[in-house]
């Protein structure tokens, strides 16, 4: 367990075993294996892919202000509709947990560092490269990627712009960061935990992280796989998703969404866990039902690989298909109601504050909700005959990810940012980039529910006329969300630059092995194990 | 809101629109006792504070008029048929379920956030577990979920039941376009966006019905079962129109069934919901229902015209007709791609100005073949299909003419249709040697030199 320390103690033997601090200039950064380091990277990195798809959302945004067209045309609005898609879920949300789990796994299970340290800087440094080569695809002949995240065949096959197959390898390069992320932390979790941290007694964020993990292993490689088919069918003449040559599009379909639903679900279950402990500080009492909360977990891992035709409703599967979709989907209600409601007991009868953390937490409940209202909706096959692609849609995941994913990212930082810089962020300034990013992303996406139900679809730049009002006020919306972004940054830069000295235990009330260390956590921690009671 | 488009601030209903808003905020701020007023109400003890903070949104609250918002359509249409209406009658009920039941569970956090705070010296009661509490919330609402598979499971065998329809009808989705063919009665045609690019690019003002409104749109009978065969030439699209509640994926290589019977003539608006392409947000459905005589009264007519069409195929065409029709032909199915003036977005869409392909004299045989076989592997359709002999002679007798490509060559619907037959292009007296034989010069085309000239 200590072989690592060990390891960096033998290439400087001039400093003392426990002191030594991270190496000088810009090689601390590359050559680093330090879990607390590759977290910081991972954490930068996904802010920045976070503004910049966010300025594609902006351009979309701008583009749907008024109905006609004014801005782009609508082959560049195709290829931002894609790249934001694409970059926020492989590059801001999925680093970004991952970037969480580096920083906060080892310290909460009591572990020195994460059980791989060369392959955690592996797979850190692959991102960048995979982030960069998708982004050029923008600057090529023929533009980016334009047929959608989704990226269904045949229209990102035969009639893909050549730059697909870079598209196809970013893809690659980043289901292998992902697998190597996640076989990292399954390693770190069932083999470094300090003695007396039995299973049960992790914390939820690291339950939800270890069964994230299986769900990356299970699926990245499916998603790799349906690339591989693309790139067979672009180059090398096969046909499995052509009609013409005996192949089937609906096949792509399938395979994309084995992945695609378990995806999702990895970029919601780290926030359950992330949400599960904040809410037990700020409230002063203990999570309710913290055994139902990991069954419910893993419950909705184990759903979430039997639904995935639910996004093809309108493909045209057979009724006995659509039927069991249906009922399995309706299913994740269930797991789900039971952590809304457990997170609602917890906040019931403690003795509530309303720092940051708890601010963005508690919208996080009800926002996730929300888009769980509309998921529920969804699941009713006659009735998504009439939601499916529609904006109704849109808002949904919006609902689901915006508040699901982005704001527990956002109360994560501020609930660690003492842990990690050793001081306290400015109070005021987090609770307004609260209260501008709630209204904001409120009045974004909650007129899409009314312009999808009245008849608007996704993904396109330009539309009638009953929808105009609606929107424009998604578009202010998003511009008040977006530009809200930067306060956040300001806030980080403020907080590491000063503060507020931050205790070790940074918030009353707080429970967990992060909170016995000093703030700033050293550079190495644990290096002997702590008693866990 | 009808109509051109207006921005919503400009939008007077019931005589109050938001300029009013504005108009009444900016008053206010003019007002010289507004700071006063202001200051006073900052002022005021904290539980006051609250009350006037409360009067002032309900005081909001009257200020939009409600008629506004009845204006902005919120909610899923009912319909015009029996599935519509059961879809939506499920949607409702599904969605007053999670109305009932986020108003209890966001009653009971709101209550707690209320009353369980520190500030109100709230003490935290350390409980944390109850078996019971967990087998409820677990199995009410796996009840309720039962409850709501019962009529979703029923309208759903109701909308996969296809059988026995009078009318069965193929829906064709091209990029980016529909073809609608009525089996078995030879009558078949696309149907276009009709909105003009002036109106999408801001030069005009906009039509009530912009981007829904297409040249030809779908008919049908009222009151008459109908079976649609849905599939796709391309890529993959979905015929939706909300009022039947019918959705369907058009697949490349598959055929998909829905059905609908639609209650009371009107024109019904839809539109293409799969991400088809650059132009995937303008291809609209339209679908004007008739009385059922009015139908077969439309039907026969169509039928009429379908033979005269035909017809045309052996008349003798000038080039300036051929020109002209050409124009039409090519704004309507080529421009898309290979824009407007004929110089395409490379490298997708190549320029067809000045290519080798349009200009070259021996490549009217390769120019006609792709035109009509498409290219393989490209967004390039095989048109053959598509297009009737007399348009496809005109698309491309056009496109070796216009914009300054100016071969004179003139391609006929006869040497169409005998391309078709046969594969082999066979220059006519008036047409144009596509063979070898360099010496071939445009005095061989001389009975249209000038209606050349005058087509350019």
């Amino acid at each position: 367990m200590t072989a690592v320390t060990d390891t960096c103690s033998n290439e400087k033997p001039s400093e003392h075993h426990d002191h030594h601090g991270p190496a000088r200039g810009l090689m601390r950064w590359v050559l680093t294996t330090n879990h607390k380091d590759i977290g910081t990277l991972y954490l930068w990195f996904s802010f920045i892919m976070f503004l910049t798809g966010g300025a594609m959302a902006m351009v979309i945004r701008a583009e749907l202000f008024q109905p006609g067209m004014q801005i782009v045309d609508p082959g560049f609005f195709n290829q931002m509709t894609t790249m934001h898609g694409l970059i926020m879920v492989f590059g801001a949300v999925m680093p970004a947990f991952v970037g969480l789990a580096n920083w906060m796994i080892p310290l909460m299970i009591g572990a020195p560092d994460m059980a791989l340290p060369r392959m955690n800087n592996w797979s850190f440094w692959i991102l960048p490269f995979a982030a960069v080569m998708l982004i050029s695809t923008l600057f090529m002949e023929g533009g980016g990627p334009n047929f959608g995240w989704t990226f269904y065949a045949p229209l990102s096959t035969t009639y893909g712009p050549p730059s697909t197959t870079f598209f196809i390898f970013a893809i690659h390069m980043l289901g292998i960061s992902s697998i190597m992320g996640a076989i990292n932390i399954i390693a770190t979790i069932l083999n470094l935990r300090a003695p007396g941290m039995t299973m049960m007694k992790m914390p939820l964020f690291v339950w939800t992280w270890l069964i994230t993990a299986y769900l990356l292993i299970a699926v990245m490689p499916v998603l790799a796989g349906a690339v591989t088919m693309m790139l067979m069918d672009i180059h090398f003449g096969t046909s499995f998703f052509n009609a013409g040559g005996g192949g089937d599009p609906v096949l792509f379909q399938h395979i994309f969404w084995f992945f695609g639903h378990p995806e999702v679900y990895i970029m919601i279950l780290p926030s359950f866990g992330i949400v599960s402990a904040i809410l037990p500080t700020f409230a002063r009492k203990p999570l309710f039902g913290y055994t139902s909360m990991v069954y419910a977990t893993a419950s909705i891992a184990f759903l979430s690989f039997i639904v995935w035709a639910h996004h093809m409703f309108t493909v045209g599967i057979p009724l006995v298909g659509e039927l069991f979709f249906m009922y399995a989907t309706m299913l994740i209600a269930v797991p789900t109601g039971v952590k809304v409601f457990n997170w609602v007991t917890t906040m019931f009868r403690g003795a509530m504050t309303f720092e940051t953390p708890m601010l963005f937490s508690i919208a996080f409940v009800v926002l996730f909700t929300i888009g769980g209202f509309s998921g529920l909706m969804l699941s009713i096959a006659p009735a998504d005959f009439q939601y499916h692609d529609t904006y109704f849609v849109v808002a949904h995941f919006h609902y689901v990810l915006v508040p699901g994913a982005i704001f527990a990212i956002f109360a994560a930082v501020y609930y660690w940012l003492p842990k990690w810089t050793g001081h306290m962020y400015d109070e005021t300034l987090g609770k307004t980039h609260f209260w501008l990013s709630f209204i904001g992303m409120n009045l974004t996406f909650f007129p899409m529910h009314f312009i999808g139900l009245a008849g608007m679809p996704r993904r396109i730049p330009d539309y009638a006329l009953q929808f105009a009002d609606f929107n424009m006020i998604a578009s202010i919306g998003g511009f008040m969300f977006g530009t809200t972004q930067l306060l956040f940054l300001f806030i980080v830069v403020k907080c590491i630059k000063g503060g507020e000295k931050a205790k070790a235990e940074s918030w009353e009330g707080a429970e967990g092995l992060e909170w016995s260390l000093p703030s700033p956590a050293p550079y190495h921690t644990f290096t002997t194990p702590p008693d866990v009671k | 809101m009808s109509g051109k488009y207006r921005p919503l601030w400009t939008v007077p209903v019931a005589g109050f629109g938001y300029a009013d808003v504005f108009r009444t905020i900016r008053s206010f701020l003019s007002w010289p006792g507004s700071r006063k007023f202001l200051v006073y109400s900052a002022r005021l003890p904290s539980g006051s504070r609250k009350s006037f903070l409360v009067f002032l949104t309900i005081l909001s609250g009257f200020l939009i008029p409600s008629r506004l918002l009845a204006d902005w359509k919120v909610n899923m249409t009912e319909g015009v048929t029996a599935v519509s209406r059961s879809v939506y009658d499920l949607h409702m009920t599904i969605f007053i379920i999670c109305v009932v039941i986020g108003i209890l569970v966001f009653g009971v956090m709101f209550y707690s956030i209320f009353m369980h705070r520190k500030s109100r010296g709230a003490k935290p009661h350390p409980f944390h577990e109850s078996t019971i509490v967990e087998i409820l919330w677990t199995t009410i609402p796996l009840l309720i979920l039962v409850g709501m598979a019962i009529p979703a499971t029923k309208t759903l065998i109701d909308i996969y039941d296809t059988d026995e329809a009078e009318i069965d009808i193929k829906i064709t989705g091209y990029q980016w376009k529909w073809q609608y063919e009525y089996l078995g009665e030879g009558v078949s045609f696309f149907s276009n966006l009709k909105t003009t690019p002036e109106q999408i690019y801001n030069v005009r003002s906009k039509d009530p019905n912009y981007l829904l409104e297409v040249d030809e749109p779908l008919v049908l009978p009222a009151g008459k079962k109908i079976r649609f065969l849905v599939t796709a030439a391309d890529v993959i699209h979905s015929w939706w129109v909300p009022s039947f509640a019918v959705k369907r994926d058009a697949i490349p290589g598959f055929i998909n069934e829905a059905w609908t019977n639609v209650d009371r003539p009107g024109i019904y608006r839809g539109q293409c919901a799969e991400l088809c392409g650059k132009d995937h947000g303008f291809m609209p459905i339209v679908v004007d229902v008739r009385s059922p005589d009015d139908y077969e009264d439309w039907l026969s007519e169509k039928k009429t015209l379908a033979a005269r069409e035909r017809e045309l195929t052996s008349k003798n065409w000038t080039m300036a007709e051929l020109m002209e029709r050409g124009k039409n032909t090519y704004e309507r199915v080529c421009a898309a791609c290979h824009q407007v003036n004929g110089e395409g977005m490379p490298p997708l869409f190549p320029a067809l100005k000045g290519s080798k392909m349009t200009v070259e004299k021996d490549q009217v045989k390769a120019h006609i073949d792709i035109v009509l076989n498409g290219k393989k592997g490209t967004a390039m359709q095989a048109f053959a299909a598509q297009l009737s002999e007399v348009d496809l002679a005109a698309v491309i007798t056009y496109e070796r003419n216009a914009w300054g490509n100016n071969t004179g060559d003139l391609v006929t619907p006869k040497q169409i249709l005998e391309y078709k037959n046969t594969g082999e292009y066979k220059p006519s007296a008036t047409g144009h040697s596509g063979g070898s034989a360099a010496v071939d010069k445009p005095t061989a085309n001389e009975p249209n030199t000038n209606t050349h000239q005058a087509g350019l």
